[in-house]
């Protein structure tokens, strides 16, 4: 079960480098946006220390939207998808599988550039700090709750958008918290309780979204 | 042993078949064959659990394909009409993650040697977009060669292949049967697997499908 994890994890993180796109367009998107508000808003420092933990959190949130149709759209059209519901494993393992790899590829990037963007909002390093946190919680949650949406959208036309309209709205939850971390941080009040919080999101969705998503699956792929 | 109980399936509004009884015993091979959308593929589809049928069931030994789950499918292995190959690894890679997935991981040099064997020689390690659909179709079919499944559903095996690779791929599956395997197949293609003693079923004629 483990080597099967394994073995879709591999594979994926292999796709990924040999076709790099993906990891690019997510990471650009997401430096661009946040890029672009202060060049926008003006340079009052004020200003840009309110909005920067619900900028950064927002254009996370768009850009971890950006790679999920293509999630499972690739297997489905190669038949790889089929080989995966016939194999001897746990479906939602495969997911899994699949789910981190996707994480890796597009998250993870995207955590790590973070703190370096929010210099340009002359966030301290403290805050600095729980964005990092927070983003690192929080961006897991959205690859395993996007993986759902991009399941049920499976085969379906204009699915992008679909997905959007489906996993945006659950999504708002870890957006309330992983902002308000840094919020919270930013006006010292303590940043634990929301990070608790997203903890416990993330722990939720690594239980449930996997088995979801697989029921999701093998409906779409009928 | 293969048993498949009154089995009904429904795409859109049209019934494509009910009440289809068959059983499939070792060294046994089906060949089903009927018209274009007579429900063949859904029929294979259906076996391997796909796809829900709307009635009836699908039994392995006795027991329903659905409660043993992965029992079942650790027994089984499909050949559609895609291949299941990611165009961006090579044949090893694409043979090697499908064992793996499959729960019979094989070693590098077995890789080597199953391509080898399906005539791939010199392009094991190449990409396989730049492979020939044919080609193609050879990496997909290399699991036959080192997957321990008793039962084989290959819908339309033969596609793109040249007539060297049809007759490699007939001695291949000749050699499951002989082995005590099953294989369920369909071909539009002639070939020598379709004549003698093998199991035919023709569906579409009727309402019912009959052996």
């Amino acid at each position: 079960m483990f080597e099967a994890y394994l073995a879709i994890l591999k594979r994926d993180l292999i796709l990924a480098v040999r076709r790099r796109s993906d990891v690019f367009t997510t990471l650009f998107f997401f430096v661009i946006v946040v890029s672009l508000f202060p060049l926008g808003i003006g340079p009052e420092l004020k200003t840009l220390r309110l909005i920067a933990p619900g900028v950064v959190w927002v254009a996370a949130l768009l850009a971890s939207m950006l790679a999920l149709e293509r999630l499972f759209a690739v297997d489905y059209a190669d038949g790889t998808l089929e080989q995966m519901l016939l194999a001897p494993q746990p479906l939602s393992v495969l997911v899994l599988g699949k789910v981190t790899a996707h994480w890796l590829i597009t998250g993870l990037p995207l955590v790590l550039m973070a703190p370096l963007l929010g210099l340009q909002y002359d966030l301290s390093i403290e805050a600095l700090k729980v964005l990092l946190i927070s983003l690192l919680l929080g961006t897991p949650a959205l690859s395993l709750i996007g993986a759902i949406g991009a399941a049920l959208t499976l085969g379906l036309r204009g699915g992008g958008v679909l997905v959007s309209l489906l996993v945006l709205p659950l999504c708002i939850p870890v957006l309330i918290f992983g902002a308000g971390a840094v919020e919270a941080s930013v006006s010292g009040l303590g940043e634990v309780g929301h990070l608790y919080m997203l903890g416990a999101i993330v722990l939720l969705a690594l239980l449930l979204a996997p088995l979801a998503t697989s029921a999701a699956l093998r409906v779409s792929a009928e | 042993m293969l048993q498949v109980v009154d089995l009904e399936c429904v795409r859109g509004d049209r019934r494509l078949f009910s009440e289809l009884s068959f059983e499939l015993l070792p060294g046994e091979l089906l060949h089903l064959y009927g018209h274009n959308g007579s429900g063949k593929t859904t029929l294979m589809r259906a076996i391997c659990g796909l796809i829900q049928p709307t009635a009836g069931e699908v039994l392995w030994n006795g027991e329903s394909s659905r409660k043993l789950a992965e029992d079942f499918t650790q027994e089984v292995i499909y050949v559609g009409h895609k291949n299941g190959i990611k165009d961006d690894l090579s044949g090893i890679e694409n043979l090697r993650i499908s064992c793996a997935l499959d729960g019979c991981p094989i070693s590098e040099q077995q890789a080597w040697d199953a391509l080898e064997e399906i005539g791939l020689r010199g392009q094991e390690d190449l990409p396989t977009q730049v492979l020939s659909q044919g080609q193609k179709r050879r990496v997909g079919l290399s699991r036959l060669l080192v997957h321990k499944a008793r039962l084989w559903i290959l819908d339309e095996p033969f596609t793109a292949l040249d007539k060297a690779a049809v007759g490699f791929l007939q001695s291949v599956i000749r050699r499951h049967i002989d082995q005590g395997g099953m294989v369920i197949l369909t071909t539009h293609q002639e070939v020598t697997l379709t004549e003698g003693q093998v199991k035919r079923l023709q569906l579409g004629w009727k309402e019912e499908g009959h052996v």
